[in-house]
């Protein structure tokens, strides 16, 4: 299988059947995408595939051939974090930071469809992302803030630690 | 970190098609194929070895997707994830927007939809009672041969065959109407779907009140009074209790949905 992950193109051994989320992790160390349920239920394994959100727990390796595939690790950087990553940080919307690449992940795509900072719209969105430290109030505030496209100085808020946590944590 | 090891057995052998012929020729008579659709319900069962399939059919690339509509007559793919549904006019697109959350919705198959029963939480295919009210047919091949049953003979019958889409008759009224999921990744603890066809034929069907889908014939024959059709509807079920909600509560609610569906119906036709 070819798959092309963080614009890397990545040849894959192994069976069209493999969840997506056990190639990301074992095969090739992407592990931004958490494995929480394995069934579909957290959402902490949602990747973009061609720029849309979807559970690598449920989908096929196979099914995501020929696609282009974003994880946590491909909308920015420590030291260049994405509008919504900054948002993340600047609203401490991570606190055990399982959920969070997956919430980042599924808020992109949310703003790339030009969602509003409408909090029940937001919620929608995010529906299917469970928070074990239930900080969804902050998460929505800083999917909201990025959405109004909100600028912040992250220098005053968090450094270090925080960014860390906020592009979805090293384990 | 303690989680299933998940690699897939290296026994299982994985035919995907790239078109609905080669799915049909896979498919053969079904004997030990197991179908993966969208992923959703299969490929949790595989991970978690409850289910060790020797063949497994990936309709991915089949080319099974898509919705057309000539003004009279709607077709579904089978692989036409539920998501594409949810615009859809009563009672198809309210009931498809009422599954899960947008990436379950957007993964998830109309056909898979179609075959999934019960499960030990609850009754699983959120779409049946939709389906049912429009009246639809079921388009499936088996043993090679593509055939067309209605959907209400379909239910718990798919055992050997492969769905391969769905059609209807564009209704001229419809409505839906459901309990609100407790969580967005609960099934529909109950849910009624109610359409009027051209020729004023009104169909009523109920999801959440049995192992599949299920029409609600006293109901319909009583459909000029809401109020004693909802009455009558308690005759067309046997519901149980199970994780989403018990028995009692499913024959306290049901006689409500159904008024509130031909309520609903009466007012916009």
């Amino acid at each position: 299988m070819n798959l092309t992950v963080n614009g890397a193109a990545c040849e894959i051994d192994g069976s069209a059947l493999t969840p997506l989320l056990d190639v990301l992790r074992d095969e090739l160390g992407v592990t931004g995408p958490k494995a929480g349920c394995h069934q579909g239920g957290c959402g902490a394994c949602t990747v973009l595939v061609d720029g849309e959100p979807r559970r690598s727990c449920l989908m096929p390796a196979g099914y995501a051939e020929g696609a282009e595939i974003v994880t946590v690790e491909g909308i920015g950087a420590p030291e260049d974090l994405a509008p919504i990553q900054q948002a993340f940080v600047h609203y401490y919307a991570a606190q055990c930071g399982f959920c969070t690449s997956g919430m980042l992940l599924a808020a992109q795509a949310y703003l790339a469809r030009g969602g509003s900072d409408d909090h029940e719209s937001i919620q929608e969105a995010l529906a299917g992302h469970v928070c074990r430290c239930t900080g969804y109030a902050k998460i929505i505030d800083a999917v909201a803030a990025a959405a109004r496209g909100d600028s912040f100085d992250l220098t005053t808020t968090a450094v270090g630690k925080h960014t860390t946590m906020a592009t979805g944590g090293a384990e | 970190m303690a989680v299933a090891s998940v690699a897939v057995d290296a026994a299982t052998e994985t035919m995907v098609p790239g078109s609905e012929d080669e799915a049909i020729a896979a498919f053969g008579d079904g004997v030990g194929v197991v179908v993966v659709g969208g992923g959703t319900i299969v490929v949790p069962d595989l991970t978690y070895r409850r289910i060790r399939p020797s063949k497994t059919l990936m309709l991915g690339h089949a080319g099974l997707a898509g919705i057309e509509t000539d003004g009279a007559q709607v077709t579904i793919g089978a692989m036409t994830p539920v998501q594409d549904l949810v615009d859809l006019p009563a009672p198809l697109g309210p009931c498809a927007a009422n599954v899960a959350d947008l990436e379950i919705r957007s993964q998830g198959t109309v056909g898979g939809n179609l075959c999934a029963g019960d499960a030990p939480e609850a009754p699983r295919g959120d779409l049946q009672g939709a389906f049912l009210a429009l009246g639809a047919t079921v388009r499936f091949a088996a043993d090679g041969e593509v055939a067309e049953e209605p959907l209400e003979d379909f239910l718990g019958e798919h055992s050997g065959r492969l769905v391969l889409g769905v059609s209807f008759d564009e209704p001229a009224a419809g409505a839906f109407a459901g309990l609100d999921r407790p969580h967005t990744h609960d099934y529909t603890a109950l849910a009624v779907s109610g359409a009027k066809g051209n020729d004023g034929t009104l169909r009523l069907a109920v999801t959440g009140a049995g192992s599949w889908g299920a029409r609600l014939p006293s109901a319909e024959a009583a459909a000029g009074d809401p109020e004693a059709a909802g009455k009558a509807a308690l005759q067309d079920v046997s519901p149980r209790d199970d994780a989403l909600a018990s028995a009692w509560y499913r024959t306290k609610v049901l006689p409500a949905l159904v008024r509130r569906v031909l309520t609903e119906m009466g007012a916009s036709s």
